[in-house]
């Protein structure tokens, strides 16, 4: 099988100190540590699988800045055959649709069987490029898949639903399917595997190279564009417990009373 | 113009999103209401006469095809009947199905499109949308490009708009679903039901991914014991294999009420809280003071579980005269 996988490199949102720039359209993220993001390694650890079981190859896509690179060393690293990343200073900020059309035109010609994202990225949470890649290849998609059996040239996805459902769907190949976490379990990359990956070539390719110009990708053609960030709005807002472990621990112990009738 | 909201149903049930999704379109100002139905044949009646209310007018439309959910063929129904009626928005939930036929539709029509909006509103001919991003720790204010129509899917649970009443015309549509979709829906599947129902239980200590590891679950279990509490968490401790689904605290996995739910290194992810924010009381344990979690509890508590449990269970061992 020639596969496909798409994969983002992300901050830490649980970590991360985030801060809205000057600006307000873009957001600092401090010290955290950049990362491939959660579910694109279950989409890679299922593109692994199904090329060592069926003896395929796989290319790894990434959009981003150099600073992304380590995603696609990671994919390389645990099996990935190639790796492209496609950079220019027009896309930043372009939305999923225009990442997309990116991807679409990085993909070229190449006839991959199966292509693989992940259910959404940890910072902006669409799940909207996998499916909007799907579109402008013309492939059939179903996201949000837990389990992947191949059946001479269809695959049969389960799909996760809410509180305990799913539903099985077949698709046809080629097709794109989005990889929710759970699927699998991703195996461990060392860092020495990492580095070892840094002899392998990523292309770095510019839209020119991919035949787009920044009428379709840049703010033109960008059909979503974030106008301000701003920390969220007040929710419940907690009371706070205050004081060392012990202390804190008896006021605990006043409200299981109190609140909770435990105790 | 018009607003079109799509109706969410599940093996012949209506998902309670719909009225969410209603009283949305209602709010939305950018026209009449529309609730669309499609479904399997004979399906749609039952639908319809469970429809909450909201909608001026509903559109029905029965096709094998559309038997089951298939988001392949839901998106190329509601683009076929969209591009003859040409509504401004198309509003859909952002739930597993909303994910599927959403950016589907959004491909075939070359719309707009912005997916998990916690709050939409229509302004000079445009869609705007609040999100939050960054797994709850930012909001972000963002606008679609002006089109003949836009596709939205929105975050459950968010609306409190009063619905008007009244009664909805039924307008049956004929549709064709295009062959060689190349996708097709099989089944559904439920999973099998576990020997522990944390949806019972009335203390919850449950555990998210700041547990750090396998073994350290045992430091929640010590806590649960000398409350008499049920173990639950959250999904990256099941995805790890720390624990079994069936402890899962979720939109997909259980919903709970408990009297006290403790939240010890949860970071309060929408999926998460949707499933636990009605517990009477909620005290949340995170060393991050701006964990998302922090908006949903009553009781926060600012530092290291390792350091707090410890002294939780020594306090409750005394108070129950156990120590
Ligand atoms: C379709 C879909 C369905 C989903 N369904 C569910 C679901 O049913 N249930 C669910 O839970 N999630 C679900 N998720 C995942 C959800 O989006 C989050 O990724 C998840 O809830 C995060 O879990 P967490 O809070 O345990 O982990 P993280 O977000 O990684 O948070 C860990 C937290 O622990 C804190 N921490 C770390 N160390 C310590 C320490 N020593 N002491 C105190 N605090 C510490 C950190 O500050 C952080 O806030 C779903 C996602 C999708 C896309
Ligand atoms: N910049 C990018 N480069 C490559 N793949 C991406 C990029 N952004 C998103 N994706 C893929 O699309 C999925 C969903 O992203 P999103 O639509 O942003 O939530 C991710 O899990 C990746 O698989």
């Amino acid at each position: 099988m020639n596969l496909a996988v798409f994969v983002k490199q992300v901050p830490d949102t649980a970590e991360a100190d985030l801060v809205v720039a000057a600006d307000g359209r873009s957001v600092r993220t401090g010290d955290a540590p950049l990362q491939l993001n959660e579910w694109d390694r279950f989409a890679l650890e299922e593109a692994v699988l199904w090329k060592e079981r069926t003896g395929g190859a796989l290319t790894a896509f990434l959009v981003g800045p150099e600073e992304h690179e380590d995603a696609l060393r990671r994919c390389l690293a645990v099996g990935a055959d190639r790796a492209v990343r496609v950079w220019d200073p027009a896309l930043p900020g372009q939305g999923p649709c225009a990442v997309a059309r990116v991807l679409r035109a990085a993909v070229g010609d190449e006839p991959y069987d199966l292509f693989l994202c992940g259910a959404q990225a940890a910072d902006d949470g669409f799940g909207l490029v996998g499916p909007l890649l799907a579109g402008e290849l013309g492939i059939p998609s179903a996201t949000l898949v837990n389990r992947l059996e191949l059946q001479d040239g269809r695959v049969r996805c389960t799909r996760e639903l809410e509180a305990g459902w799913g539903e099985v769907v077949d698709l046809d190949l080629p097709a794109l399917v989005t990889i929710q976490t759970g699927i699998n379990e991703p195996r461990y990359v060392s860092i020495l595997g990492i580095r070892k990956a840094r002899k392998k070539p990523i292309d770095l390719l510019g839209l020119g190279d991919v035949g787009l110009d920044d009428r379709r990708v840049g703010e033109a053609g960008s059909r979503l564009r974030v106008e301000a960030f701003a920390p969220p709005p007040a929710g419940r807002e907690a009371e706070f417990l205050e004081g060392p472990p012990d202390a804190v621990a008896r006021q605990v112990v006043d409200l299981l009373r109190e609140k909770g009738g435990v105790l | 113009m018009s607003v079109w909201t799509v109706v969410e149903h599940r093996a012949g049930a209506m998902r309670d999103v719909t009225a969410d999704l209603l009283a949305r379109a209602g709010g939305l100002d950018a026209g009449p209401v529309t609730a669309v139905v499609l479904a399997g044949p004979g399906e749609a009646d039952g639908l319809v006469s469970g429809l909450p209310p909201g909608a001026h007018r509903v559109a029905v439309a029965e096709h094998p095809d559309l038997a089951g959910f298939n988001g392949a063929a839901w998106a190329a129904v509601l683009a076929a009947l969209a591009r003859r009626e040409v509504p401004a928005v198309i509003l859909g939930a952002h739930s597993a199905a909303g994910a599927d036929w959403a950016p589907a539709l959004a491909a075939l029509l070359d719309a707009p499109v912005v997916t998990d909006a916690v709050d939409l509103a229509w302004e000079d001919g445009a869609l705007t949308a609040q999100r939050s991003v960054y797994g709850g720790k930012l909001h972000a204010r963002v606008r679609l490009a002006p089109a003949s129509t836009t596709v939205a899917t929105v975050r459950p649970g968010g609306a409190d708009a009063p619905l008007p009443a009244g009664t909805a015309a039924v307008d049956r549509v004929e549709v064709q679903v295009p062959s060689g979709l190349g996708k097709r829906f099989v089944e559904w599947v439920q999973e099998a039901a576990g020997s522990v129902d944390i949806a019972q239980a009335d203390v919850l200590v449950s555990v998210g991914r700041g547990i750090g590891d396998a073994e350290s679950v045992e430091v929640a279990e010590a806590l649960a014991e000398a409350l008499g509490a049920t173990v639950s968490c959250s999904r990256p401790v099941v995805d790890l294999g720390w624990l079994p689904k069936e402890r899962q605290v979720g939109v997909s996995g259980k919903t709970v009420k408990p009297k006290v739910y403790l939240a010890l290194g949860i970071s309060g992810a929408f999926q998460h809280v949707t499933a636990m924010k009605d517990a009477g009381c909620i005290i949340a344990v995170n060393k991050d003071p701006k964990a998302p979690i922090f908006r949903t509890a009553h009781y926060g508590i600012v530092g290291d579980l390792f350091k707090v449990v410890p002294a939780l269970i020594k306090a409750v061992r005394e108070a129950r005269g156990t120590a």
